[in-house]
C-alpha cells in the first residue's frame, strides 16, 4: 500500500537479476512480482506498511556498501542493488524467527491455525531447527473471547499490528489496541467495549498466526481437510469475492478473496460467518403439502404435477393475469431468467417483482445510468441519499471510507437521521419530502437551501450537467415510499444527465432481477415488453399482452380476490414486506400459495406448497453486484435431502404445462441470457471462470474488458487460509495463482451493445399528494445488518447479534413525551396496532421523529409502515 | 456525569484547542485526569476518549505504554526504588528488599491503607546519591534502611505534603499557553527560514549552486 507508485518502470537488480519495477513501489512487492518471495507478518498489501516485524529484512546496497533494511518499508529506486539470499540476510531471517518465537507457546497441535499458519511455514523455510530459549515463556489467559465472533490468544501473538492497523486504518473502529510496553504489550479490548466491529472477521483472516481465531470455526477443519472454490457473497449486493472452504460435504468457512474492483479482500462478519445457515438442521429438505391444515411431506414429482394442474386451472378460468411471482435475493442470474421465463414466457403473466416495498421500481433502476463501484470511489463528488451504507453494505462503507480519506473523492450527504456516511461528509443535509424535490431541482444552483452542498459540488468540479457527479441512490428512510425517491431519481437525472448514480439497495442480486425482467413491464436485457427482441421472440413461447402488477399491487389484487396462485421464491413477505399487515391479509387470500424456500419463514410456514431450494454454496451461477458486475457462483457442497437448484424447479414446472425452458445447465442458461439480453451479450461461463480476472465482468461487456488481463498475485501471507488450502498437495509454490495467458479469441470480440434501453421511463410524480400526519411523530424507519431474517436466526453466532427492538428519540421528544431512557412508549399504527417499546434517547434522532429498527421486531397486528403512506407518522405516547 | 470537575474540565478543554489534532492532547489530558484522580480510572480513560473523538482502547493503548502514567489504582505516594547500576553497587537491590519488608508490599504492590505503591524503578538520574528512592517523583537519596523508615514514617504523618504532594499531581502538565499559531503562519515561517538559509549557504559558498 505505498503512496504514491508512479507508472514509470525502472530497473532495478535483484540477486544479480535485472527486473523492472514501478518507480515508488514497495520493495517486497516489486520482488514478489519478480517471481522473488520475501518472507513477511507484518506487511499486507491492503494495509499501510509499519515495519513493525523485521521479518523482510534484505541487503540493499547503499553509499557504504550493502546493509539490512526492511524491504516491505523501501520503495525502490533507479538502479538500487538488493541481495535477498545471502548469508547476512539468513542471518537476519532466522534471528527475527527465533525472536518472535521466544515466546511463541508452540501449541500448534491445538492452534486453528495450524497448517496454514506464515509462522509455521516460514520458521520451516526460514527459521532455526532449535530455541536456545529455555526461560519461562509470559503467559496470558487464553484464550479470550473479545467478541461473540472472535477469540484472542496473546501467548500466539506476534504483535505485528494487523489486526490493530485493520481495526483502526480500514474498518475506523480501533475496538481492539496494543496495552503495555516491550516485553508485556498485548492486543486487547478496553474494559466492557468488546470488539464489536462488523468487520472483526477479517482480523481472523489476516492474523498470520493462531491469536485471531473465529469461534464459529474453532476446532472445526484443518486447512488439509478443506478443498475450496471461488464465489462471491449474496449476503448483499456488493457481490464480495470469497473462498468457500468445506469438508465432508459441510460448509466450513468463507474467506475474502482480494478484487481490486470490489472488496479489496474483506468481508462483513454478517457475510462471512453465514455460512452457518446452509448448516443448520432447520434446512428444509423435501416437499411439503398442506392436508387438512398440517404440512405433509410428498415427493417432487406429485408436487410439480399439483403445481402444473392450478396454474392451468388458473389460466384457463381467469388468465395469466390471475398468478404472481415474488423473486427474492437468493436466486442466481440463472434462476432469476428460469423463473422469469417461465412466468412471462411460458405461463404468460407479467406479474413478476422482486422487491418487498424496499427497493425501487426495477424500471427506474434500469433507466438511470450506472455507475460502477470505481468509479463511484474516484468521483469528483459522491451525494448520498441512501440508507446507512455501514448497516446495509458494508464493505461498501469500506471503499468509501478508504477513498474519503485517502482524498479520492468528496461525500455529500443528504438525509433524515444521521449514519455512518455523515463522519465521511463533508456536508450533512438533513431534508425534508418537500425539501426533496427542490433539491433535485436546483441542486447546483445559488441560493438554495443546499447551498453549502453545492459549494462543495463546484468546488470539486462538479459539471452543470452533474458531470463528474456519483449519486448513491437507496432507501434512506423506509418510512417514506419508494415513490419520492424514486421521483428524486429521475428528477435529478433529468436536472443533471450526467451525473451517474449507484444504485445502493441491499438486496442482493436486484441488479441481476433488473437486468432479467425480474420486474413488472421488464424483459431480459433491460427492455420493456414491447421491445423484445427478435432472439427473445424465438426462444420464448408467449410474451405478457400486459404490464403485470409490482409485489404491492399483487397484493392489493389478492385483498380484491384478483390473486389465484402466487409463487413466492426465496422471499418472506408475511415478515419483510413493508406493510407487515397488508402482506399477511393478502397472503391469506391467495388462492394457492407456493413457496420455495430454504427455511420454514413466517411465509413458507402458512404456504399451501413449500418446496426445498438449494442454498448459496450448493448450486453454480452467475450473480450481478449493484453495479452491474457479474460473478461466477460455485457449487462447494451437495444440497440436503431432495433440495433442488431454482432453475431445475421453474424447469420442471414448465415440463409439467408441456414446455421446454430449453436449457440443461446454468451454462446453457447463460448462454441463452446472451443471446435474448443486449446487454449480457458476450458473456459466457467459460469467459468468467477461464478469462475472466477475479473481478467478474460488468455489463454491458466493453471491448476492453474482454481483453485478459493476469490474474493478481496471490501473496499467500495475506490471507494465509487460501493459498495453505490451494497448496495441499501441490509442489510448493510461492503463489496460488500464475498470470494467465492471453487468448486470441477473446480480442477479436468487439463492439458493444447499441440498442440499450436507457431512456427515463415514467414521469416523476412531483408535486407529492400533501402529507397528512396521521401521529405525533414522524417515522424514521432503519435497518441495521444484524436486523433479523431466516438467515440470521438459523446461524447460531450470528444469531445472538440480532438487534433489540428498541425505539431512539431525540432528549426533546423524549421529555415531551415524559419517558427517559429505560422507559417504554407504546407506538401506534394507522390502523390502530400497537406495540410497546424500550425508549433510547439520542442525539442524533430529529426532534419530532421516533427511530424504529426494520427487523428488529415482528409483532402480529402492527405494521408501522402503511404501503398506502407516503410518509408515515405514528402515535407515540408513554406506556 | 462527568470524570472531571468543572474546573478540570475547563483546562481539558483549553488542552484540546492547542493542538492541530485533538489527538495530540491525549498525554496532557491523562496527566491532567491522573492529577485530579491519582490514576487513570477506566471512567477517565472513556471520557478523555471522549473529548478526543477516539475509542477508550486507543487512550489505554497510549496510557498503559507509559509507566508514569498508571491504569490500576496506585496509593497516594508510589515509591520507586532505583536498582540501576549505580544503585546497584550502593545496596539497592538490599535497600528494595527493605522496603518492601517495611511495607509489607512485593514491588508492584499497593498498602492495604492505600498510603503506598512500591515500585522498581531504572536510574533515575539520581546518581550520586546512590542508593536513591523517589517519591510521587522526587528524589531521596542516598537512604539506608534506617534513613527509608523515617522517609515512610514523616510521609505517612504528612510531614512532607508540602514538598511531595498526592501522586499524580505533575506541576508541568498545564501551561497557560497563547492561542494556537495558525498552521498558515507556522508553514510560512517555516518556508521564510529555509529561503533564508538557502540565501545564506549561496552567498557564503556561490561554487555549490544552492546545494547544502
Amino acid at each position: 500500500m505505498s503512496t504514491d507508485v508512479s507508472q514509470n518502470l525502472i530497473t532495478i537488480s535483484i540477486d544479480g537479476r535485472q527486473i523492472q519495477a514501478k518507480s515508488g513501489e514497495l520493495l517486497i512487492e516489486a520482488a514478489e512480482k519478480a517471481g522473488v518471495f520475501i518472507p513477511r507478518f507484518c506487511f499486507h498489501n491492503r494495509l499501510p506498511q509499519v515495519g513493525m516485524c523485521r521479518m523482510c529484512l534484505v541487503e540493499v546496497k547503499g553509499p557504504r556498501g550493502f546493509s539490512l533494511q526492511p524491504s516491505c518499508y523501501l520503495p525502490v529506486n533507479e538502479g538500487m542493488e538488493v541481495v535477498t539470499e545471502s548469508e547476512k540476510v539468513k542471518k537476519a531471517q532466522d534471528g527475527v524467527l527465533e525472536f518472535l518465537l521466544i515466546n511463541h507457546p508452540l501449541d500448534c497441535p491445538t492452534c486453528d491455525k495450524g497448517g496454514e499458519c506464515p509462522l509455521q511455514d516460514q520458521t520451516l523455510a526460514y527459521g532455526p531447527g532449535e530455541s536456545r530459549f529455555i526461560e519461562e515463556k509470559r503467559h496470558w489467559e487464553k484464550p479470550i473471547a473479545i467478541s461473540e465472533l472472535v477469540y484472542l490468544d496473546r501467548e500466539r501473538c506476534i504483535q505485528c499490528d494487523r489486526c490493530t492497523r485493520f481495526a483502526d486504518v480500514v474498518a475506523g473502529d480501533a475496538l481492539i489496541e496494543f496495552f503495555g510496553r516491550g516485553d508485556h504489550t498485548e492486543v486487547n479490548v478496553f474494559p466492557e467495549r468488546p470488539f464489536s466491529s462488523y468487520f472483526s472477521g477479517n482480523t481472523v483472516q489476516i492474523c498470520p498466526v493462531g491469536a485471531l481465531t473465529a469461534t464459529p470455526y474453532r476446532f472445526k477443519a484443518r486447512p488439509w481437510d478443506l478443498s475450496q472454490v471461488e464465489s462471491s457473497c449474496t449476503t448483499c449486493s456488493m457481490g464480495c469475492r470469497m473462498m468457500v472452504q468445506s469438508s465432508q460435504n459441510e460448509v466450513m468457512r468463507y474467506l475474502g478473496l482480494d478484487s481490486d474492483a470490489v472488496n479489496h479482500g474483506w468481508l462483513c462478519d454478517k457475510g462471512r460467518f453465514g455460512f452457518e445457515a446452509i448448516n443448520s438442521p432447520e434446512r428444509l429438505t423435501a416437499p411439503l403439502i398442506r392436508k387438512g391444515g398440517e404440512f405433509v411431506e410428498t415427493t417432487w414429482a406429485s408436487a410439480l404435477s399439483l403445481i402444473g394442474s392450478k396454474v392451468s386451472e388458473v389460466r384457463g378460468a381467469g388468465g395469466a393475469g390471475r398468478i404472481g411471482f415474488i423473486l427474492g435475493s437468493r436466486l442466481t442470474n440463472e434462476d432469476i431468467y428460469a423463473w422469469v421465463k417461465l412466468a412471462k414466457g411460458v405461463i404468460g403473466t407479467d406479474s413478476v417483482d422482486f422487491q418487498l416495498g424496499d427497493g425501487l421500481r426495477g424500471e427506474v433502476i434500469a433507466s438511470l445510468p450506472r455507475a460502477t463501484l470505481n468509479e463511484a470511489v474516484s468521483a469528483k463528488a459522491v451525494l448520498a441519499f441512501t440508507g446507512d451504507i455501514k448497516e446495509e453494505i458494508p464493505v461498501l462503507f469500506l471503499r468509501l471510507r478508504d477513498a474519503v480519506r485517502s482524498g479520492k473523492t468528496k461525500m455529500v450527504t443528504i438525509g433524515t437521521r444521521a449514519s455512518s456516511l455523515d463522519k465521511l461528509s463533508e456536508v450533512s443535509a438533513s431534508v425534508t419530502v418537500d425539501q426533496l424535490q427542490l433539491l433535485a431541482k436546483g441542486l447546483l444552483h445559488e441560493g438554495s437551501k443546499f447551498a453549502e452542498i453545492a459549494a462543495v459540488l463546484s468546488k470539486q468540479g462538479v459539471g452543470s450537467d452533474g458531470e463528474g457527479l456519483v449519486v448513491l441512490l437507496g432507501r434512506e428512510n423506509l418510512a417514506w415510499d419508494q415513490s419520492v425517491v424514486e421521483a428524486f431519481a429521475v428528477e435529478l437525472s433529468r436536472a443533471l444527465p450526467k451525473a451517474k448514480f449507484l444504485v445502493t439497495l441491499r438486496a442482493s442480486n436486484f441488479s441481476g432481477s433488473t437486468d432479467l425482467g425480474g420486474s413488472p413491464g421488464l424483459l431480459p436485457g433491460r427492455t420493456r415488453l414491447e421491445d423484445a427482441s427478435p432472439a427473445l421472440r424465438q426462444k420464448w413461447v408467449v410474451l405478457p399482452s400486459q404490464v403485470g402488477r409490482g409485489v404491492k399491487e399483487m397484493f392489493k389484487g389478492a385483498l380484491q380476490g384478483e390473486l389465484d396462485l402466487l409463487f413466492v421464491i426465496g422471499s418472506d413477505p408475511r415478515q419483510d414486506f413493508i406493510d407487515t399487515e397488508l402482506a399477511g391479509a393478502a397472503l391469506d387470500r391467495v388462492g394457492f400459495v407456493v413457496s420455495v424456500d430454504t427455511f420454514l419463514s413466517a411465509t413458507s410456514e402458512r404456504a399451501d406448497l413449500v418446496l426445498p431450494a438449494a442454498a448459496f454454496a450448493e448450486k453454480s451461477g452467475t450473480t450481478t453486484n449493484l453495479e452491474g458486475r457479474v460473478f461466477t457462483l460455485n457449487q462447494k457442497v451437495t444440497p440436503p435431502g431432495v433440495c433442488r437448484s431454482d432453475w431445475t424447479i421453474a424447469s420442471e414446472i414448465a415440463l409439467e404445462l408441456g414446455e421446454d425452458l430449453g436449457f440443461g445447465s446454468p451454462a446453457e442458461i447463460l448462454d441463452e441470457i446472451a443471446e435474448v439480453s443486449l446487454i449480457h451479450w458476450g458473456l459466457s461461463f467459460d469467459r468468467l471462470t477461464r478469462t475472466a480476472t477475479v473481478d467478474g465482468m460488468v455489463v454491458p461487456i466493453s471491448a476492453t474488458a474482454l481483453a485478459i488481463r493476469p490474474r493478481a498475485l496471490l501473496d499467500q501471507v495475506s490471507t494465509p487460509g487460501i493459498a495453505s488450502v490451494w497448496n495441499q498437495g501441490l509442489a510448493s509454490s510461492k503463489t496460488a495463482y500464475v498470470e494467465g495467458e492471453e487468448s486470441e479469441e477473446a480480442r477479436e470480440v468487439t463492439g458493444t451493445p447499441q440498442s440499450l434501453s436507457t431512456k427515463v421511463l415514467g414521469a416523476p410524480i412531483w408535486p407529492l399528494a400533501s402529507v397528512q400526519p396521521t401521529g405525533n411523530l414522524a417515522l424514521e424507519y432503519s435497518r441495521k445488518l444484524y436486523s433479523q431474517g431466516e438467515h440470521l436466526k438459523n446461524s447460531p453466532h450470528l444469531s445472538r447479534l440480532i438487534v433489540e427492538a428498541k425505539c431512539r428519540v431525540s432528549p426533546r421528544t423524549a421529555k415531551e413525551l415524559g419517558v427517559e431512557t429505560g422507559g417504554f412508549v407504546r407506538i401506534s399504527d394507522k390502523a390502530g396496532g400497537g406495540a410497546v417499546f424500550e425508549v433510547e434517547t439520542d442525539d442524533s434522532v430529529r426532534n419530532g421523529a421516533v427511530e424504529i429498527v426494520r427487523g428488529s421486531f415482528f409483532i402480529s397486528g402492527f405494521s408501522p409502515v402503511r404501503a398506502d403512506e407516503t410518509v408515515n407518522y405514528v402515535k407515540v405516547e408513554r406506556a | 456525569m462527568s470524570f472531571f470537575t468543572p474546573e478540570n474540565l475547563e483546562k481539558a478543554q483549553v488542552l484540546v484547542g492547542l493542538y492541530p489534532d485533538k489527538r495530540s492532547a491525549l498525554i496532557p489530558l491523562c496527566h491532567l485526569a491522573q492529577g485530579q484522580h491519582g490514576h487513570l480510572s477506566k471512567e477517565a480513560m472513556e471520557e478523555i476518549g471522549d473529548l478526543l473523538g477516539i475509542q477508550p482502547a486507543e487512550v489505554m493503548g497510549t496510557a498503559s505504554f507509559y509507566d508514569m502514567l498508571h491504569t490500576e489504582e496506585v496509593g497516594k505516594y508510589v515509591v520507586g526504588v532505583c536498582t540501576n547500576v549505580a544503585c546497584l553497587l550502593g545496596g539497592g537491590l538490599e535497600l528494595l528488599d527493605h522496603a518492601s519488608d517495611t511495607l509489607g508490599v512485593p514491588p508492584g504492590g499497593t498498602t492495604e491503607d492505600g498510603m503506598f505503591t512500591l515500585e522498581e524503578v531504572e536510574c533515575v538520574a539520581h546518581c550520586d546519591k546512590a542508593p536513591c528512592a523517589q517519591v510521587n517523583y522526587r528524589y531521596f537519596g542516598p537512604l539506608s534502611n534506617g534513613d527509608f523508615d523515617k522517609l515512610v514514617d514523616d510521609l505517612a504523618n504528612d510531614r512532607l505534603s508540602d514538598s511531595v504532594p498526592p501522586h499524580g499531581v505533575l506541576s508541568r502538565v498545564f501551561r497557560d499557553a497563547p492561542p494556537m499559531v495558525p498552521l498558515e503562519i507556522i508553514h510560512q515561517e517555516r518556508r521564510e527560514m529555509d529561503e533564508a538559509k538557502k540565501a545564506r549557504l549561496a552567498a557564503q559558498n556561490p561554487d555549490a549552486g544552492g546545494k547544502q
